[in-house]
């Protein structure tokens, strides 16, 4: 026994004799963190880093099977859900792995800005950081890209849309970003190149950069109220710290991170294992235009944003906003390099975590049943309810056959059912006179298409009448038309009469 | 950490003699000789990856395109509007089924015509006709436009881009090659009959 354990040490030493790597991983492993920082709450760095080794690993499992042609994508990964031995799963891993790993990096983000880890002397680790956020939201679109569905079709088609937005060289934008005039076989490859080689591998030297000054600056101090940031005083401060209070990261840091990394990886195996690969949803052909295109989720609040952009000010906003939001991420701790770390004096920054978090929440909500889209097949589709019809004459039945004809439902609801492009009609004639009503049909406005040339005077006629009927299931008190009930009395008559007189020729 | 380690991490000096650099020395005049030589092949190397990278973008939008037959004009019925699929007149071999292109042809009447893309004017989603309600409805954020391509309602700050056309042997052809979008309107040209008098004289 003793004989192997020297011949293993010995094996060891040869090794250590050309690497010597023994002293500065020993040394990093040991390095003294501040005691309170050996905490649950400082795991989701190295979650986010273990989960884009799960996504490294799992990608290239995949790519041994994935065909990056356009023509032959979408057939790829169903042969690689369905015939390759545990295909699915792997599919499903990554699919999931994307999501935390989106998700646990900017967890990881607003933990660092909430505990004011960007400041002093750890400027350069949280710019380095944006990027890292910005590259993995990368890596999630182009993954999506890379998942050749239709939905993949058609983001290409809105990501070209808003390239050629750009002032003056959008259309040689579009074709750099397409890699030829329309979307096909060479913006597949691309997107392939960018996912599988440049991205990742930027990814990997920053990742790489960016532990390196943990390691370097140590581990931020927890916050304290009161406990202000100086750049004369915190070098000495935190030394002082460290040497005095100190523990080594290894051990009494690392295994929480290890235990929450562990959970990670196991939730993003339960979750493949339960809901499974996402898609391929329908194959990526443009001449069938049968689909509602919709990105993946970390995208959906975009999706909403430009659904609620007013026209004019849609190109400006998104190259403006954008442009604004990361400049100032970036700028972050050059501006506020000092002062206090603790959210409890830092109410702005508590104030705009939270404002950010409900927007995007907000936001992302609206982006995963998109009220502002028609539902297309609603009109041929969705039951009118019988309540809508009971005792109706056969003039309102007509208008109710009109209503569903001329999709009026793709865009308005009746019973619950149907779009939320445009109001609910289910108590219309409560807030509309007969009058409100023809002229809304037929001229349009506030967002509403003008049907006066797709409807006949007879169909229109017929239309308003079921339309008048529509007084909610509790049969509200029908709009009255002030004016109209106060000439037809009489009322309005003798005051008005010589003005109207004198007007009329 | 000891005190002895605070000013960096205690990297121990190197046991061999450091040979001091003269500053003007033959050496480093060749050093500097050698960077500059690099940044030159450098520069040379960056023409042909620039180019190629490039490539795509540096070509004209009229180099994309040429005329392609949709049908005989025959085949589209006057006051009809209807879903044509062709084929990109540039393809590669690696395209599949995202080489085809689809258009919405409205022939007016006689050899009046309106080709229109099928990408949303907002951001490229397929729009859908519903002959019944003589509309084009997006299903992404709800741009719909009328029978004549104009806008109706929703985000779309203008009406649905459409092909120049032309009718030669009796053949309805346009001219196609790129992804429509707000940067090249599918056609630069006004279309050959202006749509907008033949409205007025219709109503």
């Amino acid at each position: 026994m003793a004989g192997l354990k020297d011949r293993a040490f010995g094996i060891y030493a040869w090794f250590e004799r050309r690497l010597g790597l023994e002293k500065p991983i020993s040394e990093a492993a040991a390095h003294p963190t501040p005691p309170r920082s050996a905490s649950w709450w400082y795991v989701f760095g190295s979650a986010a880093t273990v989960l884009f080794m799960l996504q490294v690993v799992t990608g290239i499992l995949l790519a041994l099977v994935y065909t990056p042609s356009a023509g032959e994508a979408w057939a790829s990964l169903q042969f690689l859900n369905h015939q390759i031995t545990l295909g699915w799963f792997l599919r499903a891993i990554h699919g999931w792995g994307s999501d935390f790993m989106v998700a646990i990096v900017l967890i990881h983000m607003m933990q660092v800005f909430l505990f004011g880890a960007y400041k002093y002397p750890r400027e350069l680790t949280w710019i380095l950081g944006v990027f890292l956020l910005l590259f993995t939201l990368g890596m999630a679109f182009t993954g999506q890209v890379l998942r050749f569905d239709q939905d993949a079709y058609w983001g290409l088609g809105i990501g070209a849309s808003i390239m050629s937005r750009v002032p003056w060289i959008g259309g040689n934008l579009v074709h750099l970003m397409l890699g030829g005039p329309i979307i096909a076989g060479q913006t597949l490859s691309r997107f392939f190149a960018l996912h599988v080689f440049v991205i990742p591998g930027v990814l990997i030297a920053c990742v790489a950069v960016h532990i390196w000054m943990v390691l370097r600056l140590g581990v931020n101090e927890w916050p304290m109220p009161g406990r202000v940031v100086s750049k004369a005083t915190y070098d000495r401060e935190y030394h002082e710290l460290t040497a005095k209070t100190g523990v080594p990261f290894v051990p009494d840091a690392a295994w929480k991170d290890a235990v929450f990394a562990a959970a990670i990886l196991l939730s993003v195996v339960a979750c493949a294992l339960i809901f499974g690969p996402f898609g391929p949803g329908g194959q990526p052909d443009p001449t069938i235009i049968q689909t509602a295109p919709k990105p993946d989720f970390f995208f959906l609040w975009i999706y909403a944003v430009l659904a609620y952009l007013p026209a004019d000010l849609e190109t400006p906003f998104l190259f403006i906003a954008p442009t604004v939001v990361i400049v100032g991420m970036l700028l972050l701790p050059l501006v506020a390099g000092e002062g206090e770390k603790h959210w409890s004096r830092r109410p702005v920054a508590v104030l705009m975590v939270a404002v950010i978090a409900v927007t995007l929440g907000v936001f992302t909500h609206l982006g995963t049943f998109t009220p502002w889209s028609p539902i297309m097949d609603s009109w041929s589709g969705d039951p009118t309810p019988a309540y809508f019809l009971k005792g109706r004459s056969p003039l309102e039945k007509q208008g109710a056959l009109v209503l569903q004809n001329k999709q009026c439902r793709n865009c308005h609801e009746l019973g619950g059912r149907g779009g939320m492009r445009g109001p609910a009609l289910d108590a219309i004639a409560a807030r509309m006179t007969e009058d409100q009503m023809i002229r809304q049909v037929l001229q349009g406005g506030g967002n509403m298409p003008a049907y006066g040339k797709a409807l006949s005077p007879a169909e229109t006629r017929a239309l308003v009448a079921f339309l008048m009927t529509l007084r909610g299931k509790s049969n509200l008190a029908p709009a009255i038309d002030a004016s109209r009930t106060l000439t037809q009395s009489g009322a309005m008559r003798i005051p008005i009469a010589p003005a109207a007189a004198a007007k009329t020729p | 950490m000891s005190p002895e380690n605070e000013s960096g991490h205690g990297e121990p000096v190197g046991t061999e003699p450091v040979h001091v650099v003269q500053r003007d020395s033959r050496r480093s005049f060749l050093f500097k000789l050698s960077l500059v030589l690099n940044g030159a092949v450098g520069a040379v190397l960056a023409v042909p990856v620039v180019g190629y990278l490039l490539g795509p973008a540096l070509k004209r939008d009229e180099e994309y395109k040429s005329w392609v037959s949709l049908g005989a004009v025959g085949d589209f019925p006057e006051g009809e509007t209807r879903l044509v699929d062709y084929r990109n007149p540039v393809t590669t071999g690696s395209d599949g089924a995202t080489g085809n292109v689809a258009c919405w042809v409205r022939r007016i009447q006689g050899n009046q015509f309106q080709v229109f893309a099928i990408n949303c004017a907002h951001l490229g989603c397929p729009v859908r006709w519903f002959p019944q309600s003589h509309l084009f409805m997006c299903p992404c954020h709800g741009g719909a436009y009328y029978e004549d391509g104009s806008r109706a309602s929703g985000p779309p700050e203008r009406g649905l881009f459409e092909y120049q056309y032309s009718i030669t042997n009796g053949k309805l052809m346009i001219n196609a090659g790129q992804m429509p979008t707000l940067s090249n309107q599918a056609c630069n040209q006004k279309p050959l009959i202006q749509i907008g008098s033949n409205e007025e004289e219709r109503s």
